[in-house]
């Protein structure tokens, strides 16, 4: 059997269990909506105050918001077993059994399991984009939804490739250290507006460092016909979020290192 | 090894896994920091460009920045949940010890909630306040930092409405386990509360900045007393006998809460069932 369809199976394991209980999987799916619409209706709050952050509108934040959050809700749903990797794995010893079975044991986290209550967090990422959509009045072409899709899939990549690390840690600490959410639940937050309203040394890390602004920033300015304001050509913007793959396979590169590093707990 | 060395051996290896045990919420409450000071450095930044393309702004920057700080030194205050414990004893029954003290279980519950809202808030809020404090403007970014409170007074009714902060977030918190007891688990309660205060309480950002014809009702919940309040206080924003009806709110909204929160808990208690084993 190939890895794909390895991994086609384990989704399906992880969904089947998780529906064994739909109310339960129902109210969990509403209280991640409700807890991360919030954020949008502090953002609506701010821009009925003052109309505009440094000449961006709602509608635009709306979809710079929507993008990062569709991404996020998707690597947060995949890499649930990265997540809980040092409490689950390193600190009882069970990453044993993943190195003994003839797979690599990033497709076996990854098969984990499919966090299926994400999609309230989705849902909200969903309703931002699509406020964007409506109220800016530009030209939806497909160019335009290539771009934006292809943003989307270098941010999965990317918040993937942080939870990577963040587990990666956890062969040092042993337990599962919360610092990573700093990049993932903060990075969502910086994320959310364009990057130019920020300082010089911030933009730089979230370009360079960890280029959270090179999959949705750039990409979605260009989408919003704001290309004047990046400093690069639009066909280079549109292409930023290739960094987020690279970032990706650095966090594999990173993982590997650790895993030669692993000496099991024993217990 | 002597006889004394190795009677000893046992103690050093208790005290030495209570260390470690200990360095892990060392760690915890490092990571917490971090987080803390991004969050607050992100928001900050965020409000500072809404302030600088407005014309007029319901608060100065300067006031915004310090609400920031503040909300983030403090954020372990807000009753973010229950108290897990009493969950626990909801899910096994160990309630029902609870029931046979000589005691009033709402006034020792509230206690519970009080002790967790003063010692470790403040512990986590000190590494804070001198980081936003005295680090930033020792860095020479002092407009980014926190500043002084606006006055003397200003300072004392700070002071004056922080402790009544803990009174209402007890009183909230032991709500939420009154509200655990009759639903049986934390899970719906928790959910339920943390969207709420995060945002009526001036967390995720100051209530003033809200639009206006919110402003009044946002004034009147119960939440704005969390955090809000306070907040408002210290750099001003609040003052004269504003600031004293707002501690006023304080009080009058811990005191309700107190009430129903005993009200429900006599409701609740003479129908719960615990079963055996």
């Amino acid at each position: 059997m190939n890895g794909l369809k390895l991994y086609g199976r384990y989704v399906a394991v992880s969904l089947r269990s998780q529906m064994q209980f739909p109310v339960s999987f129902i109210a969990t799916s509403i209280g991640a909506f409700a807890a991360t619409i919030v954020d949008f209706i502090a953002i609506w709050a701010l821009f009925t105050r003052f109309r505009q952050i440094d000449g961006w509108r709602f509608e635009e934040i709306a979809l710079f918001y929507g993008v990062i959050g569709v991404a996020f809700a998707l690597a947060d749903a995949f890499t649930r077993g990265f997540d809980i990797f040092g409490d689950l794995f390193v600190k009882t010893g069970d990453f044993d059994r993943l190195l003994v079975r003839p797979r690599s044991t990033v497709l076996q986290l990854l098969g984990y399991e499919l966090r299926a209550t994400r999609i309230g967090r989705l849902a909200q990422g969903i309703v931002a984009w699509t406020v964007g959509v409506q109220l800016s009045s530009i030209d939806w072409t497909i160019g335009a939804w290539l771009t934006l899709l292809f943003a989307v899939a270098g941010g999965v990549a990317l918040f993937s490739g942080i939870l990577i690390m963040q587990a990666t840690l956890a062969f040092w600490t042993v337990e599962s250290l919360e610092i990573g959410n700093t990049l993932t639940y903060g990075g969502v937050e910086a994320a959310q507006y364009p990057l130019d309203i920020y300082a010089r040394w911030f933009r730089t890390f979230l370009t360079f460092i960890v280029p959270l602004g090179c999959v949705s920033y750039f990409p979605v300015a260009v989408v919003l016909g704001h290309a004047d304001r990046l400093g690069v050509a639009p066909w280079l913007a549109r292409l930023t979020p290739a960094l987020g793959f690279a970032f990706f396979g650095l966090s594999l590169l990173v993982w590997r290192l650790g895993v030669r590093r692993y000496t099991s707990t024993g217990s | 090894m002597t006889d004394a060395g190795s009677a000893l051996r046992p103690y050093f290896a208790v005290f030495r896994a209570r260390f470690n045990l200990l360095l892990q919420y060392r760690a915890a409450a490092l990571a917490g920091f971090g987080t803390q000071c991004w969050w607050g450095a992100i928001k900050i930044m965020v409000f500072a460009a809404f302030f600088r393309s407005a014309a007029s702004t319901p608060m100065t920057l300067r006031q915004a920045i310090d609400y920031v700080w503040l909300g983030q030194a403090f954020l372990t205050l807000l009753p973010w949940s229950g108290d897990p414990e009493i969950a626990r004893m909801m899910r096994s029954g160990d309630v029902s010890y609870e029931r046979l003290r000589p005691l009033d279980t709402y006034g020792f519950w509230y206690a519970r909630a009080a002790a967790r809202r003063t010692a470790t808030p403040l512990l986590r809020a000190i590494p804070m306040v001198v980081t936003a404090g005295v680090l930033l403007p020792l860095l020479g970014a002092p407009q980014w930092g926190l500043s002084a409170p606006a006055s003397a007074r200003a300072a004392a009714l700070f002071v004056l409405s922080m402790v009544l902060v803990v009174a209402l977030s007890s009183a909230v918190a032991s709500l939420m386990d009154v509200l655990t007891v009759a639903t049986l688990s934390d899970r719906g309660v928790n959910s339920l509360a943390g969207p709420l205060i995060i945002i009526l309480s001036g967390s995720l950002i100051p209530l003033p900045l809200f639009p206006e014809w919110m402003q009044p009702l946002l004034g009147l919940q119960p939440f704005a007393g969390l955090l809000d309040t306070p907040m408002r206080i210290y750099g001003g924003h609040l003052g004269g006998t504003d600031a004293i009806a707002a501690l006023g709110r304080q009080v009058v909204w811990a005191v309700l809460l107190v009430l129903l929160g005993r009200m429900l808990m006599a409701r609740f208690m003479a129908k719960l069932q615990v079963q055996g084993g």
